[in-house]
């Protein structure tokens, strides 16, 4: 019994310096967000408590919906042509050394351009819509998923991948036998860091290359100078971000561990 | 023969012909109208119009003022990024609440907050150069924090027992151990801040290069458009090839390539 007892205590301790720091963050953040506000006052801000009431207002709204759902219909798509493009080339490459000793000096030099530069060649391309955004967010989120990708295949122990030659594995059952479990906690941070980029990718393709989606309210919010929606948005954009942030960083972590 | 072969299989050679053969493709997907003009004029009209662009010095100023903030911005948060990372570096309670934030952190639109900078500081350069900041000290910080954590703890010890002082350990053990995640650090830095400038440009300003190519784009003016974006790319490729040959002669003589 009292076993019992010390072990929920022990755990209720561990959750809680597990969580310390991001809760010391939250806290942090809000006492700045509040003192920022105290100084700046209503004109470009609002306090935590405001954007926090206007958000559940705008939450209420029948016209703010299409906007939340297009941006996360966009997003989906991205992500997903964001792993599995970035996971292919990561094998393909991380796999054919000689491809990989050619193509990854160049996604490195693609990762590293300001991406937000090619927004007009985007719209050119693609139009003014949803696949415009939708390739914006996968020029920003693939390359990080297809780096880790090729750096975790090539990190895999060659004994591993000798047995699977011996076990006369195609190139299908090698990438899912072998090479996948092998390198997936590698690759988990690289879709985590992809995840991230994604959605900025998307959320900058709707700022600048559409005319709808939350990216759209932000950018018309700051030419209109309403203050209540830009705080909202990206209060909302901040807490997604930062909640699946979190959980994907707990589980790259114990992947980590694991392996 | 061998050479041959050698020669087909150098990496550098194959990519310049992969690059070289891609532009070529281009160049016939423009000419023969597959790709309108209009979305896209052909690649060796863009270096034509490219190299008038420079040689009248039509943007001159445009150009000038971009980079001269994107320096700016990115000299500012290298250094004070090396800075907050040496600090948070040695508390661990300040890395346990940063990490997460610096997990989430690019994936917040940091332009958000531009109206703000530009109430608090005025429309001039400043809230450009504050945007553009913020976006590049976190990658600074976060490769500084990398590149700490990978220091040898041998190498510590042995600036102990040599009783070197704070300053000469840094600067003869610390600084050199993690000067690859450093150069990684101040790539990264410099693309956030070609980023926080040219996007705040984009939104709101009153010159610059990315005020030139939105200006040009929605004048339907490709003679200006795409030249200045090959120029941003080609500068900021140019530059980040700098650093990597860097890097590389860093970790040749540690023998670590």
């Amino acid at each position: 019994m009292s076993a019992a007892v010390g072990s929920v205590v022990s755990i209720g301790g561990n959750v809680l310096s597990r969580w310390r720091g991001p809760i010391l963050l939250v806290a942090g953040l809000l006492v700045l967000w509040q003192l920022l506000y105290l100084i700046v006052g209503d004109v470009a801000l609002r306090s935590p408590l405001g954007t926090v009431r206007f958000t559940i207002e705008l939450l209420g709204r029948d016209t703010f919906w299409p906007n939340l759902t297009e941006t996360a219909k966009a997003f989906a798509v991205a992500l997903v042509i964001s792993i599995v493009l970035g996971l292919a080339i990561g094998f393909a490459l991380g796999f054919y050394r000689l491809a990989g000793a050619v193509f990854e000096p160049m996604l490195v030099a693609f990762y590293s351009i300001p991406k937000l530069t090619l927004y007009p060649i985007v719209l050119l391309a693609f139009g003014l819509g949803m696949p415009a955004k939708i390739a914006f967010g996968v020029i920003h989120g693939v390359v990080p998923v297809a780096l880790f990708t090729i750096a975790a295949v090539a990190n895999v122990k060659p004994v591993l991948i000798k047995t699977g030659r011996v076990l006369g594995f195609g190139a299908f059952d090698m990438v899912t036998q072998v090479l996948f479990p092998a390198a997936l906690p590698e690759i988990f941070s690289g879709i985590r860091i992809g995840f991230a980029l994604t959605l900025i990718g998307t959320l900058l393709g709707e700022m600048f290359a559409s005319q709808r989606g939350l990216g759209y309210m932000l950018m018309n919010a700051i030419g209109l100078h309403n203050v209540d929606i830009i705080m909202s948005v990206t209060f909302m954009i901040t807490v997604f971000a930062a909640t699946v942030s979190a959980v994907l960083l707990a589980v790259d972590r114990g992947l980590h561990r694991r392996g | 023969m061998n050479r041959a072969v050698k020669l087909a299989t150098n990496p550098l050679l194959l990519r310049i012909a992969i690059i070289v053969a891609l532009t070529g493709v281009l160049e016939v997907l423009c000419r023969t109208g597959i790709i309108d003009r209009f979305t896209m004029p052909p690649p060796s009209r863009i270096f034509e119009d490219l190299g008038k662009l420079l040689v009248t010095g039509k943007l001159d100023a445009a150009i000038a003022k971009t980079l001269t903030n994107c320096l700016i911005a990115f000299a500012l948060a290298v250094a004070a990024g090396t800075v907050a990372g040496v600090l948070i570096h040695r508390s661990r309670l300040l890395r346990e609440m940063l990490d997460p934030l610096f997990a989430t952190y690019y994936a917040i639109p940091v332009f958000a907050f531009y109206p703000l900078f530009i109430i608090m500081f005025g429309l001039g350069d400043l809230p450009q150069i504050v945007i553009a900041f913020m976006m590049s000290v976190i990658a600074m910080i976060v490769n500084v924090l990398n590149g700490l954590d990978r220091v040898p703890p041998v190498l510590l010890k042995t600036a102990r027992m040599a009783r070197m002082s704070p300053v000469e350990t840094a600067l003869r053990m610390t600084l050199p151990s993690a000067a690859p995640h450093l150069l990684t650090g101040a790539k990264l830095a410099l693309a956030y801040a070609f980023i926080g400038i040219i996007g705040s440009e984009f939104i709101m300003s009153r010159g610059g290069m990315g005020f030139e190519i939105a200006f040009a784009y929605t004048n339907f003016d490709n003679a200006i458009m795409y030249p200045l974006i090959v120029l941003i790319l080609v500068i900021s490729v140019a530059v980040n090839a700098l650093l990597g040959v860097w890097e590389r002669r860093i970790l040749t003589r540690r023998g670590l390539r």
